[in-house]
């Protein structure tokens, strides 16, 4: 009989594995949603399987961009990265800050995961949503310290004040409420809340994808001084590739609830070398008409499948311009390292530029 | 010179609220050519919608009204129409197509039913007639088994789908002109290049003009012919792509480019940044509307508001006191320049 290892055996026998540049590995996460029937005595006839056995790692002071399409399963991976979620399967392991030890988020205890959830905050799409309109700015920005019994009133007051002023908003709007504010000075507000405890990770969904261009440019740009002053790693999850360039160390491109690829900026985006990739990269407009009239875009046929019902073998199959019948349509690529740090799910890679 | 297909004099249009009257469309001039594809763009809020709604005679009173301005559609001025004469025009030489085709779409009648009932209501055609038109307005927006497809309801098809449904309907009695407000911006970027390609090479082969109302300037490099920028009301910018891409002359043009990540930029530079935010369109500030955030603000931006005038190359129009001394080609817009900081948390 084989002994099954304690939470925190796991812990240690991990810690060894985890290189030093690395803040978090995800290791196989799973993510299924039931689908039920019945009003009453609710029966299970399915499941969305949203992220379906999915591995990266974010290494220290990186931003890794996390691309794809609606519902292809961005939010549930950072969701489950935080266990917002509570995987179906899989290991999140992160470092922690103090004293350098590992901790598998996805098995972690209640207690355990109140202190991570310190170093590890998240910064939501929908700055009108995601503000509590009963509550002032001051209230907002403090209340993680006070969850967390931080500081005595007047000490949280100095620290709202004082991350008012970091995101580039004024101490004055702390008595306001968020209705007073626009877009962007709301997103500004949701980020202050996120850095209330000094977290080290950060998880960005689609922080600015509401947003007009110019107020886009302002978010992005209090993003990227945040993280030069304040060493801060980021997942940054969006729809919008030239975003995601600009704003990125590392690339992912998930389809239908997988990693398609995964490599450096800008091998990912000179150098791509998955058919899906290329698509994306390809519809993408760019701001210059003479670019544009150059162009030719590969385009996909049909609509994305449903994730309660994926398709067999590659799940990008049935719109691949390059599918191959009885390989493609019947064997999971695997997620391979085609080239150094260039991982590609694909059984016909090819490097491609497609801009 | 043959007369514009549409030409749009002054027009404003303004909304009652409680906090006061709010200038949605506040003076704004300009012209369309028979098979131009014109841009218009502009941050949310801009009055891009309520320009394509007053088009489209879509305003409701009492509390929007048209206090002035003409819309002469083929020498005919709309404004002047009756319901019911602006009706046969709506649909018929005019179509609209909008964000969310859900909300367009009838969610209790099939497809096939909508469709033909636009047919029949604008051409002279029976009810078999209408059936085949259908049929083939869905072929033409590359939905397979249109015969079958006739028989589904809205919500059997998917976001891209029902937009093409919406082109199909906005096609199929042969406008003119058709407005397009933001028609792919809740749909995937796959989706949107296969939609876009489609509006394309529809328009170009039936000569149809098209209004894209869109806040994606990639998005109208690829599919305009000219552009207008909208800003708080008021057209701040107009031009041929070329022009407003490669020479903008007002500097809120001249921002917004430069606040754009493009996918073909390997620097992660600093964004050029617009500080602060669009003003309210019930208190606006005088002089020029731009002014609060404009970092070449002088004395006579305060006072006087900048009229629409030609600059730049030919055809091209700016409202901006200073676009020619400027010289916003030759200035690179990396850093985050702007108003005052006071002016932009006050
Ligand atoms: N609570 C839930 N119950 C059932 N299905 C869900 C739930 N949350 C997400 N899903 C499904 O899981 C899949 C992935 O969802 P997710 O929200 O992660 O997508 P996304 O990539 O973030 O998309 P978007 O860009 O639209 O936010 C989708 O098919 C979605 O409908
Ligand atoms: N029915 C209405 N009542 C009051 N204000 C309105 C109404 N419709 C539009 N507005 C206002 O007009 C302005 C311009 O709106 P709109 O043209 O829809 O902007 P956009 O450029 O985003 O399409 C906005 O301030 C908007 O709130
Ligand atoms: S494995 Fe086959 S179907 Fe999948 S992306 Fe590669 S070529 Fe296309
Ligand atoms: S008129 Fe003055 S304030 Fe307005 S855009 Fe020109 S320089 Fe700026
Ligand atoms: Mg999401
Ligand atoms: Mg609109």
């Amino acid at each position: 009989m084989t002994e099954v290892p304690s939470a925190y055996q796991r812990h240690i026998g991990e810690a060894a594995a985890l290189p030093e540049n690395v803040m978090l590995r995800v290791n196989h996460l799973v993510k299924e949603f039931p689908i039920t029937r019945g009003v009453f005595f609710k029966k299970q006839v399915g499941a969305v399987q949203a992220v379906s056995d999915i591995s990266f790692e974010i290494r220290k002071g990186e931003t890794l961009g996390l691309v794809g399409e609606s519902g292809c399963g961005k939010s549930t991976t950072a969701r489950c990265v935080l266990r917002l979620l509570e995987p179906t399967g899989g290991d999140v392991y992160f470092r922690t800050g103090e004293d350098d030890h590992i901790v598998d988020i996805a098995t972690a205890d209640k207690d355990t995961l109140r202190e991570i959830r310190r170093e590890m905050q998240i910064v939501f799409q929908d700055p009108y949503a995601s503000l509590n309109p009963m509550m002032t700015v001051a209230s907002i920005v403090a209340e993680p310290l006070v969850v967390h019994d931080v500081g005595t009133k007047e000490e949280r007051l100095e620290r709202v004040k004082e991350l008012l002023q970091v995101v580039g908003l004024s101490p004055e709007h702390a008595n306001r409420y968020p209705h007073e504010f626009s877009g962007g000075q709301r997103q500004r507000i949701g980020v202050a809340r996120a850095l209330a405890l000094n977290p080290s990770f950060m998880v960005l969904d689609e922080p600015v994808s509401a947003l007009d261009v110019s107020i886009q440019a302002q978010v992005l740009n209090l993003m990227q001084d945040l993280q030069e002053e304040l060493g801060l790693t980021y997942l940054f999850i969006a729809h919008d590739l030239s975003v995601v360039r600009h704003i990125s160390d590392r690339v992912a491109v998930m389809y239908l609830g997988k990693i398609a690829e995964l490599a450096d900026r800008d091998a990912l985006y000179e150098q791509p070398m998955h058919p899906y990739t290329h698509a994306l990269l390809s519809a993408v407009p760019i701001p210059d008409p003479d670019i544009e009239a150059k162009r030719s875009r590969i385009l996909l046929e049909g609509d994305i499948p449903s994730p309660a019902n994926p398709p067999s073998g590659c799940r990008f199959h049935t719109r691949c311009p390059k599918a191959k019948e009885g390989v493609c349509d019947v064997d999971v690529p695997e997620l391979r390292e085609l080239e150094s740090d260039h991982w590609v799910a694909c059984h016909f890679p090819e490097v491609k530029k497609v801009f | 010179m043959t007369e514009p297909l549409l030409k749009v004099e002054d027009l404003r249009t303004y909304f009652a609220t409680e906090e006061g009257v709010v200038r949605a469309v506040d003076g704004i001039s300009f012209e369309m050519r028979r098979g131009e594809r014109r841009g218009v763009v502009g941050e949310s809020g801009s009055g891009k919608s309520v320009t394509a709604m007053s088009i489209m005679g879509l305003i409701e009173p009492p509390a929007g009204d048209i206090v002035t301005g003409r819309i002469v559609f083929d020498g005919q001025n709309l404004l002047e129409l009756s319901e019911d004469e602006m009706q046969s025009i709506r649909g018929g030489r005019i179509a609209m197509i909008f964000q969310d085709p859900m909300t367009a779409l009838n969610p209790v009648y099939t497809i096939g039913d909508q469709l033909m009932e636009t047919i029949v209501l604008h051409q002279k055609v029976s009810k078999a007639e209408a059936r085949e038109i259908a049929i083939q307005a869905l072929r033409d927006v590359q939905i397979p088994n249109a015969e079958h497809r006739l028989n589904d309801y809205p919500h059997q098809f998917s976001g891209g789908m029902r937009q093409r449904v919406m082109i199909a309907m906005g096609l199929s009695c042969s406008p003119d002109l058709l407005i397009a407000d933001e028609p792919t911006t809740a749909l995937d970027v796959t989706t949107q290049a296969q939609i876009m390609d489609l509006m394309l090479h529809l328009a170009e082969d039936r000569g149809t003009a098209v209004m894209l109302i869109t806040h994606d300037l990639g998005v109208v490099a690829g599919f305009c012919d000219t552009v207008q920028v909208m800003y708080a009301g008021g057209i701040v910018e107009s031009g041929t792509i070329d022009d407003i891409y490669h020479n903008p002359q007002h500097p809120y043009t001249w921002g917004l480019l430069g606040s754009m990540t493009r996918l073909d930029d390997a620097t992660q530079h600093r964004l050029h940044s617009i500080s602060g935010a669009p003003p309210s369109l019930i208190k606006l500030p005088e002089g020029c509307r731009f002014r609060p955030r404009c970092q070449f603000a002088t004395d006579i931006c305060r006072q006087v508001l900048p009229v629409l005038r030609p600059v730049g190359n030919p055809g091209q129009m700016a409202a901006c006191h200073r676009s020619e001394e400027l010289d916003l080609k030759a200035l690179s817009v990396d850093g985050e320049v702007g108003a005052a900081a006071s002016e932009v948390t006050s």
